[in-house]
C-alpha cells in the first residue's frame, strides 16, 4: 500500500500549519493554519488504520472525534476572534500586547 | 450491552448537573440559584466516589472480582487512581465556584452560562481521570480545555480578558495539534489505542525512531497544558488577564488534568519508553523550576507572581518523573515516584486554591493586586494577612503548613535513586526552593510590615470596604483548614495518596 505519500503529505501538511501558526498576523488565519494541522493528523491515521488493517477502525474512528472536537474549537474560536475584533477594530495577534513580564 | 453504572455515576451525576444548571439558568430566579445546584451537583458526584472507593465495607455494593472496574473494552477505567483524582478533581471545581460567585455576580456578567461551562470542564476533568485510552484521553482533555477558552475571556468588556482568551485559545489548539500528530504516530507504530495494547505492543515491537517522535511529541502537548518551560509563554499572562476565579480554576483543575495525562500515559501506555520521557521530563522538570523561580522573584503584581510560581510548582511535580530517568530504577521506587506526585498533586490543590481565595478577597477591597498596594495590610485587615501569609507560607514550604509534606515526599522520592542524574535534580530543586522562598517571604512581609501606600483610600483603612462575600468566606475557611490539618496530620493525604499508587505496580 501506499503509505509514504500519505504520510509526507501528512507531515508536509502539518509542517506548512506550523509555519502560518508562527508567522499570520491575522487571527483568523492562525486559527484556519491549525486546522491545517488537524487535518495533517486526519490523513496520518486514516493512512495508518488502512495500512494496518485495524478491525475496530480506530484510526478512522478517532478521525471522526478530530472533526468534531475541531468544529466545536473553531466555534469558540471564532467567538473569542470576534470579541477581539469589536472592542479592538483588528483582530491582528500582534497588536494584542497589553500584558508583558 | 452490560454497563456497570455504579462506576460511572460520578460522570452520570455531573452531566445531570450541567444539563440542569443549563435549564435553571432559563428560569426567572436569581442566578446565583444555577450556582447552588452546581454545588450540590459536585457534592452529590462526590457521594458514588466513595461508595466505590469503600466498596467493600458496604453491603448493597458488589465487588468486581479485580480492585478496578474496567469498563468499555479497557477505555474506561474506575481504579483507586482515579477514584482520588476525581475526589480532587469534584473538590477544587466545588472551592472554584465559590470563588466564582460573589465576583462573577458583581461583574454583572453571565452567570448560569460561566457555571455550566465551569462544571462541563468538570466533567471533562473527571472522565479524564478514568481515560485509559488515546481517544478517552484526548476528548476528555478537550472537553476540560475547551470551557477556560470562553472562561478566560469572561470579561468582555475588558481588553486584557481579551487578550488572555485569544493567547490561551491559540496556543491550546496548536497543543492540541502536537499532542494529536504525537498520537497518530504513536498509533501508527503500534496499531493500539488503548494504553494497555500499546504498553504490549511497545514491550513486543521494541523502540524505533517513529515511536520516539511520537512519544515525545504527545508529552510536549501535555507540557503546554501543565506550562511547563520552554512551553509555559502564555501562562502568566493567561492568568493576569482572566477573572481571578477562572486564574485559580486553571492553575489548580486544568493543570492537574495535563498531569494526570502525563501520569498514565508515561507509566501506562509508554511504561517501556523509560528511556524516552523520563530524559525528557527531567529537562523539562529542571527548567520549569528554575526558570519559574527566577521569573518570579521581579514580579510586582500578585496575580502574576502566582502564574511564574505555579509553573515553578508544576516543575516540583514533574520531579518525581525526572527520577525515573535511570536505567536500573526499581519498581518500588517508580510507585514511590508515583505517590510522590499524587500527593503533591492533592496538597497543591489545596494551598493553591486558598492562595487565590486571598487574591481575591484582597483585591476586591484594594481593586488592585500590585504587590506595594498591599503593604500593611495586616493594619486594617489583619484576618486577610493572616491568612495571606498562611497560604505563602505553605506554597514556599514552611512546617507545620501542608506545603512542607509534599516537598519532603518529592525529594524523598528523588533521593531514594541511586543515580547522579537523580541527584543533579535534586540539588537543583532544594536551590529553588530557597529562591522560592524568597519571594514568597517577599510578599508576606509587604503585607505585614510595610507602611500602608498614600494610594489607599482612608475609607478603606477605618475598615469601610466592601465585606468579603460569605461564598468567598467558606472557601477560605476551607482551604486554611485544609492546609493546617494536613500539614500537621500529613499522614492523612499520605494514605490517599498510597492507595493511589497502585497504577504505578506491575514494571
Amino acid at each position: 500500500m501506499l503509505i509514504n505519500q500519505f504520510l509526507l503529505l501528512g507531515a508536509a501538511l502539518f509542517a506548512l500549519g506550523v509555519y502560518g501558526v508562527l508567522t499570520r498576523r491575522n487571527a483568523v488565519m492562525v486559527l484556519l493554519s491549525v486546522e491545517l494541522m488537524l487535518a495533517a493528523v486526519n490523513i496520518n491515521f486514516v493512512a495508518f488504520d488502512r495500512l494496518i488493517g485495524d478491525e475496530l477502525a480506530g484510526g478512522q474512528i478517532f478521525a471522526l472525534f478530530i472533526i468534531a472536537v475541531a468544529a466545536a474549537e473553531v466555534g469558540i474560536g471564532l467567538a473569542i476572534i470576534l470579541l477581539i475584533f469589536r472592542n479592538r477594530r483588528s483582530a491582528n495577534v500582534d497588536e494584542l500586547d497589553l500584558l508583558k513580564l | 450491552m452490560n454497563v456497570d453504572y455504579h462506576a460511572l455515576a460520578p460522570e452520570i451525576i455531573l452531566g445531570i448537573t450541567v444539563l440542569a444548571v443549563l435549564v435553571v439558568d432559563l428560569l426567572r430566579i436569581p442566578k446565583y440559584w444555577t450556582a447552588v445546584i452546581g454545588l450540590v451537583g459536585l457534592f452529590a458526584a462526590f457521594v458514588p466516589v466513595l461508595t466505590l472507593g469503600f466498596c467493600e465495607s458496604l453491603d448493597f455494593c458488589t465487588e468486581p472480582e479485580t480492585a478496578q472496574r474496567v469498563l468499555f473494552g479497557g477505555s474506561f477505567v474506575v481504579d483507586t487512581f482515579s477514584l482520588v483524582l476525581k475526589g480532587l478533581f469534584l473538590g477544587a471545581t466545588a472551592v472554584a465556584l465559590l470563588l466564582s460567585v460573589g465576583y462573577i455576580e458583581e461583574d454583572r456578567y453571565w452567570q448560569g452560562e460561566f457555571y455550566f461551562l465551569m462544571l462541563c470542564s468538570a466533567l471533562g476533568a473527571v472522565v479524564l481521570a478514568s481515560s485509559r485510552d488515546l481517544v478517552t484521553l484526548f476528548v476528555a482533555l478537550e472537553l476540560v480545555t475547551g470551557p477556560t477558552f470562553l472562561m478566560a475571556g469572561w470579561r468582555k468588556g475588558d481588553p486584557r480578558s481579551n487578550e488572555a482568551a485569544l493567547k490561551y485559545f491559540i496556543i491550546g489548539v496548536l497543543s492540541a495539534a502536537i499532542l494529536l500528530f504525537g498520537m497518530s504516530l504513536v498509533y501508527g507504530y503500534t496499531g493500539e489505542l488503548t494504553f494497555g495494547g500499546i504498553r504490549a505492543a511497545t514491550a513486543a515491537l521494541g523502540d524505533s525512531a517513529l515511536l520516539t517522535i511520537g512519544v515525545i511529541l504527545t508529552l510536549l502537548g501535555f507540557a503546554f497544558k501543565v506550562s511547563a518551560v520552554p512551553f509555559h509563554f502564555w501562562t502568566p499572562d493567561t492568568y493576569q488577564g482572566a477573572p481571578i476565579p477562572v486564574t485559580a480554576y486553571l492553575s489548580v483543575v486544568s493543570k492537574t488534568a495535563g498531569f494526570v495525562g502525563l501520569l498514565t500515559l508515561s507509566y501506562q501506555a509508554f511504561a517501556e519508553l523509560r528511556d524516552v520521557w523520563g530524559p525528557l521530563l527531567w529537562i523539562l522538570a529542571a527548567l520549569s523550576m528554575t526558570v519559574g523561580n527566577l521569573i518570579a522573584v521581579r514580579q510586582d503584581d500578585i496575580v502574576r507572581l502566582l502564574g511564574y510560581s505555579s509553573i515553578a510548582q508544576g516543575g516540583f511535580i514533574l520531579v518525581p518523573f525526572g527520577a525515573a530517568v535511570a536505567g536500573n530504577v526499581t519498581g518500588d521506587q517508580l510507585e514511590q515516584a508515583f505517590f510522590a506526585t499524587v500527593t503533591y498533586l492533592l496538597i497543591y490543590a489545596v494551598m493553591n486554591m486558598g492562595a487565590f481565595a486571598v487574591v481575591i478577597a484582597g483585591a476586591n477591597r484594594l481593586k488592585s493586586t500590585l504587590i506595594a498596594d498591599w503593604g500593611g495590610l495586616s493594619s486594617y485587615a489583619p484576618g486577610l494577612a493572616g491568612l495571606l501569609a498562611l497560604f505563602f507560607a505553605s506554597l514556599a514550604g514552611i512546617p507545620p503548613i501542608a506545603g512542607w509534606f509534599a516537598k519532603l515526599v518529592m525529594f524523598s522520592s528523588v533521593l531514594g535513586v541511586d543515580s547522579g542524574w537523580a541527584t543533579a535534580l535534586a540539588v537543583i530543586a532544594v536551590l529553588n526552593s530557597v529562591v522560592a522562598f524568597y519571594y514568597y517571604a517577599k510578599v508576606i512581609k509587604s503585607a505585614w510590615f510595610d507602611q500602608v501606600p498614600d494610594t489607599i483610600p482612608a475609607a478603606e483603612l477605618r475598615g469601610m470596604g466592601r465585606a468579603v462575600a460569605p461564598s468567598l468566606q467558606f472557601a477560605l475557611v476551607l482551604t486554611a483548614v485544609g492546609v493546617l490539618v494536613l500539614g500537621i496530620f500529613p499522614n492523612l493525604i499520605a494514605d490517599v495518596g498510597d492507595v493511589a499508587k497502585t497504577v504505578a505496580a506491575g514494571f
